[in-house]
């Protein structure tokens, strides 16, 4: 799928104060039946969104873009819509100190940018923006920061990643360029290697 | 230096490496299953792209399907729209399915190994997070999001780059009552859920080199919960014996048999990190939380929260308490459960259901306790009733299903109610995995049984 470009955010962001948000928290599986990309976002922290103290159902919170979460984000499962969940929601980014691996890899294909910062520099942010919900947040890929106020913070991604939000390149496009490469390591395949195919029974 | 068994494995599937890109691996098998393929169909679809390699493809129904009634349509349409929609994908792009009702059909993790298609040496991918049960074969296996799903099955390969390795050797061996779940549960007590993250675990020990396939593969099923993005284990000649005679065995088995025997991590190579833990002290364990972090040995008490130094830690301890119900310093073994859960990729093979089959044999369950067994595949559950072990759970008062993941994710009908509290065989306890509201303590088969017997978490020493 091709994505959009990311180059820039600018938007409001929520406060999540939980660690190990897990897969199931961000989209319960009764909510994975579809089978479109689109939609998802009424399955987004399903059960949390029954409390109406839940921070995303707090008027002040209504038009975030960034999320903004404790450490160990998308534990659990390997499900893309819990990317997709959150991208249908309307968040550009996440920001948390550790994401679980599977969800970062989910997210950064799908062009959804998931920051990693200190956890020092989240509980900054969250104190900032609890007291002042309408904080404006950038988030920059071209110098690889998130600023507010007068905080600039520094974040890591690798060039590789970087370059491919930045220009909203598709993966499969770009491994095809190597078919050539691929069907010379095919050529060397051993032929003990299973096949699924004729089928065996 | 030497190679780890990750390294070799990884090294032999490179098929274009270039600086400050991520590897573009070969991927030997991509296990397919309704919930997490649909939209890469469509994406294939949408770019007029084909399926590569649909003979290294391979497609059953699990995560959605009914386990009762199985062969009548699918109530649920949502979920019919799901299964209609992969069988209609897996004809189109000529894949082969496994489907309710077929001798194959069964959790995606458990069909692979049956086949005989999971073999020593290999990458294998899926949408499902626990594909890491096949590194038991000494295989680098991991799970993938649906836009990755894609571009295996357009390429048969995946960008990915080189994780790093941890060893975890379990010494001795392990006592009665103790099985390979409670040493997979015990090393995400002690190294947490984000212990694992960026690595491949190898596991390593004597304790490990004793497991059967099948307790091999409950370990390295639940190396996500540990945050690893795979686990494994070297192939071994119990490793050879269970791949002869499956259906997909190689041809020439002696050829592949000499590449396999070469699949070790060598006496000098290095790992990034090592840990090490006593087979022989294990004891039957459990969790008491909503993460597979939060457990502890079944002789243990609840925890106090306020005793946890960590402050993060501490809050997600309340919560969890909170959440379960549960009060400091209850012994674990008081607490009542309403729900048995038998079965999950986990622990749903016919080595589990035989394990707990012995424990219960004769007995009656608990007044007010229900037991589910769900066998992980069709063949497990066809192997089972050839040994009687349906009349065993069924005489004991459990409900005997049909093949699939039914409770381990509540996706299906078989659901926990709110309050309901479960000791289930599965991987996650998170909030509301097995049902909105639903309470869940991992435990082994073993535990599994005993508690049914006796309606509060307990191992087969207590009865
Ligand atoms: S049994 Fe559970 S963990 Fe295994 S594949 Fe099914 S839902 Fe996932």
């Amino acid at each position: 799928m091709a994505m959009e470009k990311f180059i820039k955010h600018t938007g409001t962001a929520i406060p999540l104060r939980r660690s190990n948000v897990d897969t199931d928290q961000i989209i319960p599986a009764v909510y994975l039946k579809r089978v479109t990309r689109s939609g998802f976002e009424d399955g987004l922290f399903a059960a949390w969104r029954n409390d109406p103290d839940f921070v995303l159902n707090q008027p002040q919170y209504k038009s975030g873009t960034i999320l903004v979460a404790g450490p160990e984000f998308g534990t659990g499962s390997s499900r893309e819509h819990a990317v997709w969940a959150l991208q249908n929601y309307g968040f550009k980014v996440v920001i948390s100190s550790r994401f679980a691996d599977i969800f970062r890899g989910n997210s950064l294909k799908g062009g959804l940018l998931t920051v990693i910062l200190p956890q020092e520099a989240v509980e900054a942010i969250w104190t900032t923006i609890e007291n002042d919900p309408a904080t404006s947040i950038t988030v920059d890929l071209e110098t690889r920061t998130v600023s507010y106020g007068s905080t600039t913070i520094a974040f890591d991604l690798d060039d590789y990643t970087r370059w491919r939000l930045m220009e909203g390149l598709d993966d499969i496009g770009l491994t095809l360029k190597h078919t050539d490469a691929i069907d010379s390591f095919e050529a060397k395949r051993p032929a003990y290697k299973p096949k699924t195919l004729p089928i065996r029974i | 230096m030497g190679k780890t068994l990750a390294e070799k494995i990884w090294e032999d599937h490179v098929v274009r490496s270039a600086d400050g890109e991520p590897d573009l691996l070969y991927i030997d098998l991509q296990l397919v299953h309704e919930v997490t393929s649909a939209q890469a169909f469509d994406g294939l679809r949408l770019a007029g792209r084909k399926v590569r390699r649909p003979d290294l493809t391979i497609a059953t129904e699990d995560h959605n399907t009914p386990t009762l009634d199985i062969l009548k349509p699918i109530a649920d349409p949502v979920s019919k729209l799901q299964i209609d929609t992969l069988r209609n994908n897996a004809k189109e792009f000529g894949i082969r399915i496994h489907s309710l009702g077929d001798a194959d059909q069964g959790v995606v993790h458990v069909v692979g190994p049956q086949l005989g298609i999971t073999q020593p040496g290999m990458t294998i991918v899926c949408g499902d997070s626990h594909t890491s049960t096949h590194g038991a074969f000494g295989a680098i296996a991991f799970g993938i999001g649906t836009s990755e799903v894609e571009h295996v099955l357009a390429t048969q390969t995946l960008p990915s780059s080189r994780p790093k390795t941890m060893a975890i050797n379990v010494e001795g061996s392990l006592k009665p009552g103790v099985t390979a779940k409670d040493i997979i549960l015990a090393i995400i007590a002690q190294i947490g859920t984000g212990g694992g993250q960026g690595y491949i675990i190898e596991y390593r020990g004597s304790a490990i080199r004793e497991l059967s396939m099948e307790g091999r593969m409950t370990v390295c099923n639940m190396s996500i919960e540990a945050g690893a993005r795979a686990g494994l284990i070297a192939p071994d000649q119990k490793t050879f014996d269970y791949i002869k005679g499956k259906p997909h065995a190689p041809e020439d088995f002696e050829a592949a048999q000499k590449y396999w025997e070469t699949l070790f991590t060598d006496s000098d190579a290095k790992f990034d990190v090592e840990i090490t833990l006593d087979g022989n002290t294990l004891e039957p364990f459990v969790t008491w939380g909503t993460n597979p972090g939060q457990g502890l040995p079944l002789n243990a008490s609840v925890p106090n929260p306020a005793e946890i130094k960590d402050s993060e830690e501490r809050g997600a301890a309340e919560r969890a308490l909170e959440y379960m119900g549960l009060t400091a310093g209850t012994p674990l073994k008081n607490i009542a459960i309403d729900t048995v859960f038998l079965g999950s990729c986990t622990n749903g093979r016919i080595e589990d259901l035989r394990a707990a089959a012995a424990v219960i044999e004769g007995k009656k369950i608990a007044p007010k306790v229900r037991m589910l067994v769900v066998p992980g595949s069709e063949r497990v559950r066809q192997q089972a009733m050839k040994e009687g072990l349906d009349k065993v759970f069924l005489d004991f008062g459990a409900e005997w299903r049909n093949a699939g993941c039914s409770m381990c994710l509540g996706m299906n009908p078989d659901q926990l109610a709110v309050g309901e509290r479960s000791a289930s065989t599965s991987n996650r306890n998170f909030e509301g995995r097995q049902g909105k509201g639903g309470r869940t303590h991992l435990v082994s088969p073993l535990v599994a049984a005993a508690t049914a017997i006796r309606g509060t978490l307990s191992s087969p020493a207590d009865l």
